[in-house]
């Protein structure tokens, strides 16, 4: 039975759970971006965490902040803005789509689509030795 | 075949890549407020309440912007050499007392010795949000027209003073 919980606080311990106490607004969809956004900041002190899941102040004082330009009706965007222009584009873990962040986006698709044209051409390459191997 | 070299050309373009990539100290950020004005804020004196600190007191001269506390160990660290930089009188000190105790702070003033000019205390951690602060020290370098040109990360030395600091002094000085 001891074994039984140990295990059992073991594969639940992973589990992260809101540092705050209680949620931060009582509005839903407000919660919602606020909890989102949170998750998607870098807490720069512990540079592999969100601010979600970190308890240094400095993240206590980021997610403080964060709910304060939500209350006062910050768009995300306007939110995301004003982290970058105080930490840096590192503080956001999905990096924007603008300026040199573009080619980060785009540059799978384009591996992609190279990756398959060398496909097509070594396909047909063999395609056109065959036949005169099977006439011989 | 010029293809038999491909692998062999990527490499040596990689090469550099990789080297200056994973020799990089990853946990050092650029700020990107070097090369804008300070940002605003209004603080309370550590020493004296009453009194009110801004960024007006930045301006007019070179200032060294430096955010400490006294749980911080690399503030011990430097503190030494602060004293010494202020005794030689090369530039004014303005210190940022961010996050902490106000007794342990004036402590720690009596006891160490004050380097600073004035020291703002910034007790909520508002301004340090506003300047990018996420580990303390970080030591500014505000030059007359009240705009950031350097900073520094970690505790600062005699070293670093004469490497990255004191050579913005004599340029813009001219």
């Amino acid at each position: 039975m001891k074994t039984f919980s140990i295990i059992l606080v073991m594969l639940f311990s992973s589990i992260g759970h809101a540092i705050d106490n209680g949620p931060a607004f009582t509005n839903e969809t407000l919660q919602l971006r606020y909890e989102k956004i949170i998750a998607e900041v870098r807490c720069l002190v512990c540079q592999n965490q969100s601010i979600k899941s970190s308890n240094v102040f400095l993240a206590v004082d980021l997610r403080n902040e964060i709910k304060r330009l939500l209350s006062i009706g910050k768009t995300d965007k306007e939110i995301a803005n004003y982290l970058v222009e105080r930490y840096g584009e590192f503080v956001l873990y999905r990096p924007r789509f603008s300026g040199g962040r573009i080619f980060l986006w785009l540059a799978p698709a384009a591996f992609l689509l190279a990756g398959f044209f060398m496909i097509v051409n070594i396909v047909r390459k063999r395609t056109l030795l065959l036949p005169t191997q099977n006439n011989d | 075949m010029k293809k038999k070299y491909l692998p062999i050309i990527v490499f040596v373009i990689m090469l550099p890549i990789f080297f200056i990539g994973l020799s990089r100290n990853k946990s050092e950020l650029p700020s990107p407020l070097i090369g804008k004005v300070s940002p605003s804020f209004v603080l309370p004196s550590l020493i004296n309440p009453s009194v009110i600190i801004d960024q007006t007191n930045l301006k007019g001269r070179f200032v060294l912007f430096n955010v400490w506390a006294t749980w911080c160990a690399g503030c011990r660290e430097e503190h030494e050499f602060l004293m010494n930089l202020s005794a030689r009188n090369e530039i004014a000190i303005i210190g940022l007392n961010w996050r902490d105790n106000r007794d342990d702070a004036l402590n720690w003033l009596d006891t160490l010795g004050n380097p600073y000019e004035m020291t703002a205390e910034d007790k909520q951690g508002r301004t340090a949000i506003d300047w990018g602060v996420y580990g303390a020290p970080e030591t500014f370098l505000i030059n007359p027209q009240g705009v950031i040109i350097y900073k520094h990360l970690g505790p600062l030395t005699e070293r670093d003073w004469t490497m990255y600091f004191k050579p913005f002094l004599s340029i813009n000085s001219i």
